[in-house]
């Protein structure tokens, strides 16, 4: 424990929840929460992702769908059955990656590019499920109703409870980012993106692994999901389950450097930053995903280790300081 | 019992075009190890490429014709732009690359178009059976399928540059060795296979109305295909898209249309996990303990 | 002395290619057993079925008494057997000294990182990689490589170790070095089945030979027993009486 606490990076992560936190609160300016909150929603899909991508080597072209399938059960438990935000939230969380558990069993038998296709796979049938299920609104979706809020003291307080918890979920994911990169597990499953086979012969048990990190990486992203769309007071599987968010996601990793702990973070503030002046600026709706692609067709090409990797071969210092 | 078996010929029909589209896609896979992300954008590519031709008056069978040579001219491109770099690097990067690809066009698209639905008019008489009409845009769409199947399996059989391409497929370096120009060989080979899904495309527009996102669906029905007939095979593509359109051609008079994602979903993992060899092919390195 | 492995009648089909016919052998505690035969005998694919990188389609094999028949390798590392391979494979990005971690961590026993890192820092000190575990794996020299997938292989702390070919692209210092730390991993009470082509250095470090050819065991005995036997002989140089009359020149 004393140990950890003289890593730099470790403090960082304090002190960017900090910022976070505090920020808005001290300047009580709602417009900078907002901005701030999508941009927590960001960093906390990406730095889940990168779990898969940048640890274990598996690219989890679908990863909306813990966020669309927490936004659901949250809204749905919440709306149907009057369950208060932070248990549903919760329940949220560990039933998608109950579910990611036992699906992932079945499609982490499958290796690199086909896993991130079946991914693809899972996130479109889903969404056409739900599409179809009318407990859920079907294609309508569900409309949260204002009484919600009640409990929280009202839609204004609600709102900051609701973004407070935001950044305790983008702070937990980090930590939790840290914790694995630095445990037996994450090892094992760095050995595994490195070379599933030798990671193999080498006594890492991958299925077992392979299958607690995928859940691993739905449960705070179900969570925020849950958040989100408990916010928005509106659900539907469009937006739930966009497959446009899921690349954003990867596009923030690949940009900030995959496989380390600041990267994804990083890569998400920036994208996030970077997508709100051009949604300003424009009038066209999906523009950033032009920009967001071309920026990955650019890095994928010339920069595959991103801002970290340019940073580290630069530097070789901050490897130890900015994991 | 004959509209069930009317619905099925019609499937196999529609499902001809499904496979031309997987044969693009196959045929990438195949010859240089490369996930065509952008494959949905380029089928919606050729349905708006047709869509515009025939705006400017020609019909619409004769502007598959320069729909497919605009399609390889594009696909070339694309190779240069987005695929050489990733050739030998891990599958990620490839798959990153070309994503990155459909990313910016289908972004540029709905920029565009928007999500506005697009029809292009093709009038063809039916044929009719036992009281029932065959569509004839579908029998036509079959018919210049077979076609360009047929010219396909000519080119890649029995000319000099079919038979690069075929060894490339097999062993890179050998065919290096062999002196086969193999860069040129794969820039041409993304192009045929951009262009097999942009005349795809073109096809499917004067079947059925599009808006700029029918992609999507298009290129996971196509990765079932491909998954089915096998990788790096063209004519397992065809097969396999004969028999996704057989099954969409039962499934159809029997459950709502939005629910053919899901099964169509379903069949894809379940072929993924339990038949990595496709039902014709091989799948490399496909599975894990 | 008690067999610490026993493998029977193991089989292999590769489509039209029987790999492993009918394989039987054993192997007792602390003892160096060469595996040799012309390429494409089926020798790696015989690690395979031992290490549980491949299912084999009939036979056993048994460890400690422990049918292991089939099961994962990295359940049949926990089982205390660890293997290296014809061409290495390092975790390439990860450093010398993480790559040994895993060993370490993952092998018989489910280690703690700290204590797999003492494991992994005096293993790869007894294999002369001390100076470069701060270094990427992947940029070792081919040497490097070699020792350092020996040292994984150690750190797992196995009581039987699988070695293909590790002295294959090894300059003939550094064969003598490693042929050394084979016999003191021997001595510290690990048991060696080594495949290597190498015949002078085969000959010279085993205890007994087994010879494969065509997936068939071919011949078994004491490394003077195997290099005298006829059928060897014709299977390496094809024709035993030409064999013999080179013998009796030489």
């Amino acid at each position: 424990m004393m140990r950890a606490l003289r890593r730099p990076t470790l403090w960082l992560i304090v002190a960017v929840t900090l910022v976070f936190a505090l920020l808005p609160l001290l300047r009580n300016d709602v417009a900078l929460r907002e901005g701030l909150l999508l941009a927590a929603v960001y960093v906390i899909l990406a730095t889940n992702v990168n779990l898969m991508i940048g640890y274990a080597g598996y690219v989890n072209f679908g990863n909306v769908v813990f966020f669309g399938l927490g936004g659901y059960a949250c809204v749905w438990l919440v709306n149907s059955h009057a369950w208060p935000l932070v248990a549903a939230a919760l329940f949220a969380g560990a039933l998608v990656s109950l579910v990611a558990f036992l699906f992932g069993l079945g499609i982490l038998k499958l290796r690199g590019a086909y896993f991130a296709l079946a991914t693809i796979g899972v996130n479109e049938g889903v969404k056409a499920f739900v599409a179809n299920f009318t407990p859920w609104g079907g294609s309508a979706g569900i409309y949260l109703s204002i009484e919600a809020y009640q409990p929280l003291g009202g839609p204004a307080r609600a709102l900051w409870t609701i973004y407070f918890l935001m950044v305790l979920v983008m702070l937990l994911s980090l930590l939790a980012s840290y914790g694995i990169k630095n445990a037996k597990f994450g090892l094992g499953l760095r050995a595994i993106g490195q070379n599933e086979d030798a990671a193999m012969v080498l006594g890492v048990p991958t299925r077992r692994y392979k299958a607690l990190i995928y859940s691993a990486s739905a449960f705070l992203p179900a969570m925020a999901g849950a958040l989100f769309f408990f916010k928005s007071a509106f659900i539907q599987p469009d937006d739930a389950f966009d497959l446009a968010l899921s690349t954003e996601a990867i596009v923030a990793v690949m940009l900030g450097g995959q496989g380390t702990l600041v990267g994804p973070a990083l890569g998400a503030v920036f994208y996030e930053e970077m997508r709100s002046t051009l949604l300003t600026a424009q009038a066209f709706s999906h523009f950033q995903l032009v920009i967001a692609g071309a920026l990955l067709l650019l890095i994928v090409q010339f920069v595959p280790g991103g801002l970290m990797g340019w940073l580290y071969r630069r530097w070789p210092c901050m490897r130890r300081i900015l994991e | 019992m004959f509209g069930i078996l009317a619905s099925i010929v019609d499937g196999v029909l529609v499902g001809s075009v499904y496979g031309l589209a997987a044969m693009g896609l196959t045929l990438i896979w195949g010859v240089m190890d490369v996930i065509n992300l952008s494959h949905g954008a380029m089928i919606v590519a050729g349905m708006f490429g047709l869509f515009y031709l025939v705006a400017l008056g020609l019909p619409a069978y004769a502007a598959l014709l320069p729909v497919l040579v605009a399609g390889f001219a594009v696909g070339v491109g694309l190779y240069w732009i987005s695929v050489h770099r990733m050739i030998g690097r891990p599958p990620l990067m490839s798959l990153l690359a070309t994503f990155a690809v459909n990313m910016v066009l289908i972004g540029l698209g709905t920029a565009l178009w928007g999500t506005v639905l697009f029809n292009v008019p093709v009038a063809l008489p039916g044929v009719g059976w036992k009281g029932y009409t065959f569509t004839g845009t579908h029998i036509m769409a079959a018919v210049v399928t077979a076609l360009i199947a047929g010219l396909l399996y000519l080119f890649l059989y029995r000319t000099r540059l079919g038979k690069a391409i075929r060894a490339v497929a097999g062993n890179r370096e050998a065919a290096e060795l062999n002196g086969i120009p193999t860069t040129q060989v794969l820039a041409l080979a993304f192009g045929l296979g951009i262009a097999l899904a942009c005349i795809s495309g073109a096809l499917i527009a004067t079947l059925f109305p599009f808006t700029v996102l029918s992609g999507t669906a298009y290129q996971l029905k196509s990765f079932v295909v491909t998954v089915l007939g096998g990788l790096g095979n063209p004519a397992g593509a065809l097969l396999g898209g004969i028999a996704l359109g057989l099954l969409e051609g039962l499934l159809t008079p029997f459950m709502p249309v939005s629910w053919t994602t899901i099964v169509e979903f379903v069949v894809f993992v379940i072929v993924l996990i339990a038949f990595p060899r496709g039902l014709f092919g091989f799948l490399r390195h496909a599975r894990s303990r | 002395m008690t067999k610490l492995l026993e493998v029977n009648g193991l089989g292999k089909r590769f489509g039209g290619l029987q790999a492993v016919a009918d394989l039987s052998l054993s192997i007792a505690e602390r003892e160096i057993v060469g595996l040799i035969g012309p390429n494409g005998a089926g020798k790696s694919t015989a690690f395979d079925l031992i290490n549980g990188v491949r299912a084999p389609d009939q036979g056993r094999v048994v460890l400690r008494g422990e049918d292991i028949t089939g099961m994962a390798p990295y359940d049949v590392v926990h089982r205390g057997i660890a293997r290296t391979h014809q061409i290495v494979q390092p975790l390439a990005t990860m450093s010398v000294l993480e790559n040994c971690i895993v060993g370490a961590c993952f092998g018989r026993d489910d280690l703690p990182l700290r204590q797999a890192e003492d494991v992994a820092r005096e293993v790869a000190g007894f294999l002369g990689l001390t100076e470069r575990l701060g270094e990427p794996a992947g940029q070792l020299t081919i040497g490097g490589k070699k020792r350092l997938e020996l040292a994984r292989a150690l750190c797992a702390r196995p009581s039987l170790l699988l070695l293909d070919e590790v002295l294959a692209g090894l300059n003939p210092t550094e064969v003598q070095r490693m042929i050394g730390l084979i016999r003191e991993i021997r001595d510290r009470g690990v048991a060696i089945l080594m495949i290597e082509h190498l015949m002078q250095a085969i000959m010279g470090l085993s205890d007994r030979i087994v010879v494969l050819s065509s997936g068939r065991m071919l011949a078994e005995g004491t490394p003077a027993e195997v290099a005298a036997n006829p059928a060897v002989i014709e299977a390496y140089l094809g024709d035993a009486s030409l064999a013999a009359k080179l013998h009796e020149r030489a």
